[in-house]
């Protein structure tokens, strides 16, 4: 294998050229994005680097506690994130429902992946563990934002639907069951596409920088499969769990839709 | 069969006490807004009243199962709302939303016949006007056959002719069936020729009731 590129620090500096005719292209097209241009790359570059020191400092000194603690922390961020995201109003149900289904589902998926899949040991080294789980929290982010967006949006647009099915004798599960499929669908549905393309279309991230970092492009392969199919697991899981619990916070015991 | 102790509802209706019979067509007439399609969804249980109690012969609606009330008291909204499918299929879902087995063509085209739609089950039912989506989901409602039908406005989109064609076979069934029949109305004509009992309801009160 050859030796990895070290970059140096002009090299890096010189990537940042895409910025400025990134800069030059919305300022001669009278696009007024050049503020978030400019804060995006500062922001990804400074957070970046702090993780980079972060995970130095952790994978020197490996702890369960510190990485369980980076974990806990990427899974708060995330589950902020998605509340920011969401652009429809959600209750404080609702919104417990999301944090409850985001913990559950992606902590069981990274247990089984780690302690089965690639049976780590020690469990919590950091190296393995915080990537992994940066992945699975991240995707399964951006998988429930769409079934919420999908669920809230159903439930508003479809109220009369779901009313007429209630007078008719239907229960709440029964009235919004296209509504719950739909919401669990399109939550899933890049996730499942992506996989199509994977290897052809585009080489994923984590597999890119292995590959760079000197390791072996099969064994990058086999951890990027395995990855893959934790993140499928994943998605679906948390997904699963918010659409099944996430309906029942728009009505009340009397099966009545809440106002 | 309803007999209702000081109900309210919000700021929207206040009812001191009301009784409706069984086995009648009873008629709820008033302006828009005075709270009729509010007084229907509390007897389905739809909504709950915010303070006093509603008797269901003789059990109070705020302790009883609110599934198996609507599977036996069956509402039809103003707007008649249809699902993805066939005419078959739209009649055939208020049987599989209150778990009744289902029933073969045969009667399904009575029901058809009985509302005066003459559409094949095959058709799509979004195909259909304003007026045929009314009549369809009045059919579904009948061929559940519940105690009590429960129709907001169900001749709004029909035209004369076919509205009294419409209400008058529906009020034959009613009795022929001894079902009970409370129907919201703007027309007093109706109400006047095919109820037994008519509620007036002005700003959600109980202005006057005629009748039996």
């Amino acid at each position: 294998m050859d030796k990895v590129i070290d970059l140096q620090i002009w090299q890096l500096a010189a990537a940042y050229i895409f910025i400025v005719i990134l800069l030059f292209l919305v300022r001669l097209r009278g696009i007024p994005r050049e503020k978030e241009i400019i804060i995006s790359s500062i922001r990804m570059t400074l957070q970046l680097i702090l993780t980079g020191y972060i995970l130095i400092y952790l994978f020197d000194n490996s702890n369960p506690f510190l990485t369980i603690l980076a974990v806990g922390i990427m899974e708060i961020f995330a589950i902020h994130n998605i509340f920011k995201r969401v652009k429809v109003r959600l209750s404080k149900k609702l919104k417990i429902i999301i944090a409850l289904s985001m913990v559950t589902g992606t902590t069981l998926s990274l247990l089984f992946f780690i302690f089965i899949v690639i049976n780590l040991s020690p469990w919590y080294d950091p190296r393995y563990f915080i990537p992994i789980g940066g992945m699975l929290i991240g995707n399964s982010m951006t998988g429930i934002s769409l079934g919420v967006s999908r669920l809230v949006e159903g439930m508003t647009n479809q109220k009369n639907l779901i009313e007429t099915a209630l007078m008719l004798g239907a229960t709440s599960k029964m009235a919004t069951k296209e509504i719950v499929n739909s919401a669990f669908d399109s939550a899933i549905l890049p996730t499942i596409n992506s996989m199509v393309g994977m290897g052809i279309v585009f080489l994923p991230g984590m597999m890119t920088g292995q590959i760079l970092s000197g390791t072996s492009p099969v064994t990058a392969i086999e951890y990027q499969i395995a990855v893959m199919l934790g993140i499928v697991g994943s998605v679906a899981l948390t997904v699963m769990l918010f659409v099944q619990l996430g309906y029942k916070t728009f009505f009340n015991e009397q099966h009545q839709l809440n106002n | 069969m309803f007999r209702l102790e000081g109900v309210k509802y919000r700021d929207i209706l206040d009812i001191h006490a009301l009784t409706i019979p069984k086995n009648k067509v009873t008629c709820v007439v008033g302006e828009s807004g005075s709270g009729k399609t509010t007084l229907l969804r509390l007897f389905n249980k739809m909504i709950s009243c915010t303070e006093g109690e509603i008797y269901y012969n003789n059990n109070a609606i705020s302790t009883a199962d609110s599934i198996e009330l609507r599977r036996e008291i069956v509402m039809l909204p103003q707007t008649p709302t249809i699902f993805t499918g066939t005419v078959r299929d739209n009649l055939l879902i208020g049987l599989k939303f209150s778990e009744k087995p289902s029933i073969n063509d045969e009667r399904l085209t009575e029901i058809l016949k009985m509302v005066h739609l003459n559409k094949s089950l095959e058709e799509n039912a979004e195909n259909l006007s304003g007026g045929e989506k009314q009549r369809l989901a009045l059919g579904r409602v009948i061929l559940m056959e519940p105690t009590v039908l429960l129709l907001d406005e169900p001749s709004s989109a029909l035209d004369e002719n076919t509205e009294n064609i419409i209400i008058e076979q529906l009020v034959h069934y009613t009795r022929q069936n001894g079902k009970s029949l409370i129907m919201v109305t703007h027309s007093r004509k109706i109400a006047q020729t095919y109820s037994d009992t008519i509620i007036e309801i002005r700003d959600g009160k109980i202005v006057d009731q005629k009748g039996e």
